[in-house]
This record gives structure tokens, C-alpha cells and sequence, in this order.
């Protein structure tokens, strides 16, 4: 039986997951929607990565990462759960040894990492608007009517970008309609998009780094050749989109469930056949203090598996 | 008998509780800000207000319901719009259609004489006399000293606990015996009392825990529901936090006084003149926290809080002049508790690795001279 490790990176929009060898080399990787639904994809990502496996390796370690990884940890009994910022990084730094900036843009996060010398030395991410680049894009698609795979295309026709105020989605998307009832045709607005997009993040998330190469660019947006295209320009560098682009995340959280494992721990992973187990996560408020704190339960089978939303702590140990 | 209330902010209503009731009134506790709160705040109050704004607003108008008749609170002065925060709410809650008493208190060094007949007024009302109240205030005084002790001694205790969340657990049991205590010397038997609990927790004194300072606006920084508990869970990471304000310790220099001077003389070469709110001393305190010998600091700061945006802007120089990571977290009612962990997570994992790569950097270096 060969070892491996599972990473899981659970985000707002996409839910990913990747086994790679004890040598680091990516076995299998899956991306797919998280609907809203997290505990759903888990599940359903472990179903579908399960089938892609060579019957012979066995699952040595686990990891989760992403805003729902508390609540995948949990699930799949995660031995490491980390930020996605880490996470990033180390998959990044495995794959492009070297680097020094990594720009990620995904479906709500927009973050960039500076790294000197292997080292994360600085990083950011934007703050108050959630308005993600990723789904913006995908809206934008939508209603232009164009798939979104073709998105990044059309806008590397553009001869002529127009400038669209990026600095906020809402205003992006007005300033597109207002632009289009001008007659800009679609691949010039496309590509100004792309533009205002990119100017939006160097500007608001990047501002002030010290941008230098090797510069990574990952997450879902990465797959667009319009940003790519766009981030080029505005940097006048070379812009690395690394083979597993759209699963870092998950990537990295395999990376460092496998450091941490160093085979002589044992892994808590439960299993693929939680994939077909069935999980609940319920609410309740406690009325212990004026606090009023919104306490989760998650249960498996019925069973209390973990439980978190306390602000005293009363709630956080298990069993009543 | 008069029911009083006043503004939540951080523990501090254990001691403002106490001195309204010494002084004959009835107390109306403001209950802890909660999502609730803020979503009352967040109806009435004008957009672009600041979070403090929206969260005592929602304050006011729980305890007005709970039959509040009047209400004392403190004012401001200077650029920082808080200083039109008082008379703003009571516009807003008059036109709702309460009817009560405000009394709004400025720094006494903006106007003496105010302060005064304001005062006067209140201990008329109250019928205490100014004998009584300088006692008053001194075991309300008193009480608050100890919350800040008991805060710090928690904080710096945390990070070493062995059971995760016994701290906290018994932080709370302390705050039940501190609203207990009112005299003098029951306040002192408290502070015994919750000091022994808190050193007795069983610790790992073995780990070596970062240190990072916490800067920004004092009403984010001192209610933990504003900062989304930064401190528990800085420490829970294993983390010692200082924060660079704790209420005594800003009454007496910054509204008795003015202000600490050190810190403003600090932030001098980068922000030379006073910008209202914490701005100039987020600066100081930063140059500060990195003089020390700080691992990092972290900027806690209200969407739309003009003097911590200046000082946002100033940071990122600070920050490399003086070699000291600083990340800032901006909060409003939007802000998701997912996204300010991942941020917190992620700046303790770059102080670790920054840590552990300078000593290894010292460590070669040692070797090389051998």
C-alpha cells in the first residue's frame, strides 16, 4: 500500500480536493461548486476522488483549508487544519521553488503573498468588500451571455480596452452597461474589465508590496487569459500559472498534512465511507449570558462531533 | 428612584454599574453587544458613521426599552467625529420618539467649567454630595484598576494554559466575583481571590509564545465582540497580546492628562501633529510595541475611522523602517468572523516562520564564529 495525503480546501465558491504521493506529485485533484452547501461538497468530493484512485494507496494523512475548514476538518477528521494563506504558500513554494510574489484571486478572496527566501514575509488580502473578482467575472459572463471560458478570449482581442471604473464590482458592472450603450464593442469592454479588474486589486489589495519575480498567479481566476494578459501588462513581468492553478489550496493543505504526519503519527482521517454518512449541522442560541452566542452543532450519524460559537468556551468541550 | 444606563464597552459596565448604584440610582445594564444590538444600531444610524456609533446607538436604544430615563456618556473633542457622537444619538433616539435624560461628558481639560455644573447637575439629581462622591468614584475606580489587571494577568496566562479555554472559562468565574465586591477591602479580597484562580491555571511554561502588540480605536479595542474576541484567540494560538489601551490607564493620560506623550513624540517623525481619535498614537505605540522587542502589532481599526485610516497609510513605513510586521484589521457590521481568523492565523504563521528563521540565521552565525 502506498501512502498518500488528502488535502481539502473548502472555499466560498469552490470546493477542492488533491492527493498527492509522499514525494509531493499530485495523484488526483477534483474542483468543484460548493453551492453554499460545504458538508455536501466534502462529501460529494470525497465520492468522485475516490473513484479516480489506484486501488492501492492508502490515505496517511489529511488536511483542510479554506474559510469552511474548521467544518472539514471535522467531517473528514483532518489531522492539520490551516489558513489558506499558509496553505497557499507552501503549495506555491513546492511547485515554483523560488518565488517570491504570489498573487491569488479566487471566488471571494482576493490575497497576495511576498516570500523571501521560502519565507512568508508579508501578506494582504481585501478587507471590507467581499465582492470577489471570481464570481464577478462569472456574473459578468452570464449576463453577457458568453461562457465563461471563452471570457478570457474575447478580451485578448480587445484593440482598444476601455477604461471601466473597477474600484467597486457594483460600479464596474454599471459603468460596462453605460459603456455598452455607447457601442464599445464586447471585446473591448471584455478586456477593459479585465483591466479595472486588475488595476482594482494592485491597487487596493498589493498596494505598497514589493513585487518580485518569479511571480505566481493561482486560484480559479488564474484560468483566465484576459487577467493573465492584464496582469502582465500592468506588472511588465512574467506571470507563472502553475499546472495545479485551481486546486493550491488544497494542494498545500496535502503538503503540510504530510509534514506533519512525517510517518510516525498516525493519521485521524476517517475514511472515503463518511461520503456516505450522514451529517447535520444544527443551531441553537445559549441563553447562559446576556451574550446570546449562535452555538453549531455538527453531528455525524447523530452523534456530536464537534462544536464551536461559544464566547466563553462553556459550549466548546463535548457531551453536555 | 432614577434609572440609569450608559455605554457597553468592554468590562468596564462592572464598574460604571457600581458607581451608578452608589450613587442611589437604579442601574439599567446594557447588555453585551450582540448581533442584535448591532443590527438596531445599524437601522438608525446613518451609513458611513463608524461602528462605535452604530453599536452604542443599538445600546441606547436596549436600554431605553428596558426603561432607561437617563443616560451618561462620554464625549469627545478634536477631528475625530465622536465628539458629535452624543449629540447625534440624541437626535436620532428623540426623533424615535424616547423621551430621556443625556448627560454627554467631554474631557474636563476641554472645559472645566462644563464638566463642573454637568456634574453638579447629575449629583443633585442623585442627591450625593461631593464628599460622598469623591468616594464613590474611588471604589468605581477602584473596580476598573482591577478589571484591567485581570484582563492583562488573563491575557498573558492564556497562551501557556494546558486545557484550551480554561482561561477564559475562568475570567468569567472572576468577572462574578468582581460585580460582587463593592467595598473597598472586598475588592481587594476579589483581586486575591481571581489572581490566585487565574495563576493556579495549569500552564506548559515550556512553549515560547510570540509577542504582539495591539493598536487602534478604543471602543474596537476594549468590547471583544467589536474585535471578534482578537485576544482569546490570538491566545488560544498561543500568542501573548498587549493591547495598547486599557481604560484606567487612558483616563489618566489621555482625558486627565494630555495624552502620553512618549507615544505622540514617537509618531512625531511620521505623523507630526494630532489627527483626532488614536490615529497619532496607533504610530507611536507601533514604533513602541517594535522598540520593545515585539514580534508584530495589529491595527484594529472602524470602517471609516478617519484618524486610523491616516495612520493605516503610515504604517506600511513604519512597519519596514523599524522591521516589524503590522497587519490591520478593519471592522464594520459587514465584517465575517471566517475572514479576520484566517487573517489572525495566517499573521501568527508569518511570525513564527520569521522567528524561527532568524534564529537559525543566529544560530549559523554562532557557528561560523566558532
Amino acid at each position: 500500500m502506498q501512502p498518500c495525503y488528502l488535502g481539502i480546501d473548502v472555499g466560498s465558491v469552490s470546493t477542492n480536493l488533491v492527493v498527492i504521493t509522499s514525494t509531493g506529485e499530485v495523484l488526483s485533484s477534483l474542483y468543484i461548486r460548493t453551492h453554499g452547501q460545504p458538508i455536501q461538497a466534502v462529501r460529494e468530493g470525497l465520492r468522485r476522488i475516490k473513484a479516480n484512485l489506484p486501488e492501492n494507496i492508502t490515505i496517511a494523512g489529511a488536511g483542510a483549508t479554506g474559510s469552511g475548514r474548521y467544518l472539514a476538518g471535522a467531517i473528514v477528521g483532518a489531522d492539520i487544519v490551516k489558513n489558506e494563506i499558509t496553505a497557499h504558500a507552501v503549495a506555491a513554494r513546492q511547485e515554483i521553488p523560488g518565488v517570491q510574489t504570489i498573487l491569488e484571486i479566487g471566488g471571494q478572496d482576493s490575497k497576495i503573498i511576498i516570500l523571501r527566501e521560502g519565507v512568508v514575509t508579508d501578506f494582504a488580502m481585501n478587507t471590507v468588500c467581499a465582492a470577489g473578482t471570481g464570481s464577478f467575472l462569472d456574473q459578468q459572463a452570464a449576463r453577457l451571455g458568453i461562457p465563461i471560458e471563452n471570457f478570457g478570449e474575447l478580451a485578448l482581442k480587445a484593440r482598444h480596452p476601455v477604461r471601466i471604473a473597477g474600484r467597486c464590482t457594483v460600479f464596474a458592472e454599471s459603468d460596462m452597461i453605460h459603456k455598452q450603450q455607447m457601442g464599445h464593442n464586447i471585446e473591448d469592454i471584455i478586456g477593459g474589465l479585465c483591466e479595472a479588474l486588475v488595476r482594482n486589486y494592485l491597487n487596493n489589495v498589493a498596494k505598497g508590496k514589493e513585487i518580485l519575480p518569479p511571480i505566481v498567479f493561482q486560484g480559479g481566476v488564474a484560468a483566465n487569459a484576459g487577467i493573465r494578459a492584464a496582469f502582465k501588462k500592468a506588472l511588465g513581468q512574467e506571470i507563472i500559472v502553475p499546472q495545479h492553478f485551481a486546486v493550491m489550496g488544497a494542494l498545500g493543505a496535502a503538503l503540510l498534512a504530510r509534514d506533519y504526519i512525517n510517518n510516525n503519527r498516525k493519521t485521524k482521517f476517517k475514511g472515503f465511507e463518511i461520503a456516505d454518512q450522514e451529517f447535520r449541522a444544527t443551531s441553537f442560541i445559549c441563553q447562559g449570558c446576556s451574550n446570546l452566542c449562535e452555538i453549531v452543532n455538527i453531528e455525524e450519524e447523530g452523534s456530536l462531533i464537534a462544536r464551536w460559537g461559544s464566547r466563553c468556551g462553556k459550549w466548546d468541550t463535548l457531551g453536555e | 428612584m432614577k434609572r440609569v444606563s450608559f455605554a457597553h464597552m468592554g468590562y468596564s459596565y462592572l464598574g460604571f454599574q457600581q458607581l451608578v448604584e452608589d450613587m442611589g440610582f437604579e442601574a439599567i445594564v446594557p447588555p453585551h453587544p450582540s448581533r442584535a444590538t448591532l443590527d438596531r444600531g445599524v437601522t438608525y444610524a446613518p451609513e458611513y458613521a463608524c461602528i462605535p456609533f452604530k453599536m452604542v446607538l443599538g445600546t441606547y436604544l436596549e436600554v431605553l426599552e428596558r426603561g432607561a430615563q437617563m443616560i451618561i456618556t462620554s464625549g469627545g473633542v478634536g477631528p475625530c467625529r465622536a465628539g458629535l457622537y452624543g449629540m447625534m444619538h440624541e437626535k436620532i433616539l428623540r426623533n424615535l420618539g424616547y423621551d430621556f435624560e443625556i448627560f454627554i461628558f467631554d474631557p474636563p481639560l476641554t472645559g472645566i467649567w462644563t464638566f463642573f455644573l454637568k456634574l453638579r447637575r447629575v449629583l443633585k439629581t442623585a442627591g450625593v454630595s461631593w464628599l460622598a462622591f469623591v468616594d464613590i468614584v474611588r471604589r468605581a475606580w477602584a473596580k476598573l484598576k482591577l478589571l484591567d489587571e485581570l484582563e492583562q494577568t488573563a491575557t498573558v496566562i492564556r497562551p501557556y494554559e494546558i486545557n484550551k479555554g480554561e482561561t477564559t472559562r475562568l475570567f468569567h468565574q472572576c468577572l462574578k466575583l468582581v460585580e460582587q465586591a463593592r467595598s473597598m477591602k472586598e475588592i481587594t479580597a476579589a483581586r486575591e481571590e481571581c489572581i490566585s484562580l487565574l495563576k493556579n491555571i495549569p500552564q506548559d511554561r515550556t512553549r515560547r509564545p510570540l509577542k504582539i502588540g495591539i493598536v487602534g480605536e478604543i471602543y474596537v479595542l476594549l468590547e471583544p465582540f467589536m474585535n471578534l474576541d482578537i485576544e482569546k484567540t490570538l491566545g488560544e494560538m498561543g500568542v501573548i497580546t498587549h493591547r495598547s489601551i486599557y481604560l484606567t490607564q487612558y483616563t489618566t493620560t489621555d482625558v486627565l492628562s494630555h495624552g502620553a506623550q512618549d507615544v505622540r513624540q514617537l509618531a512625531h517623525p511620521y505623523l507630526n501633529q494630532f489627527v483626532g481619535g488614536h490615529g497619532q498614537n496607533s504610530v507611536g505605540e507601533t514604533i513602541l510595541y517594535a522598540r520593545n522587542g515585539f514580534d508584530g502589532v495589529i491595527q484594529v481599526a472602524p470602517f471609516t475611522c478617519i484618524p486610523e485610516i491616516v495612520a493605516k497609510s503610515i504604517l506600511p513605513r513604519v512597519s519596514r523602517d523599524f522591521g516589524i510586521p503590522v497587519l490591520s484589521l478593519t471592522i464594520d457590521e459587514q465584517t465575517g468572523r471566517a475572514g479576520v481568523e484566517t487573517r489572525l492565523e495566517a499573521f501568527v504563521d508569518l511570525l513564527r516562520q520569521r522567528r524561527e528563521q532568524r534564529e537559525a540565521k543566529r544560530d549559523a552565525a554562532l557557528l561560523f564564529g566558532y
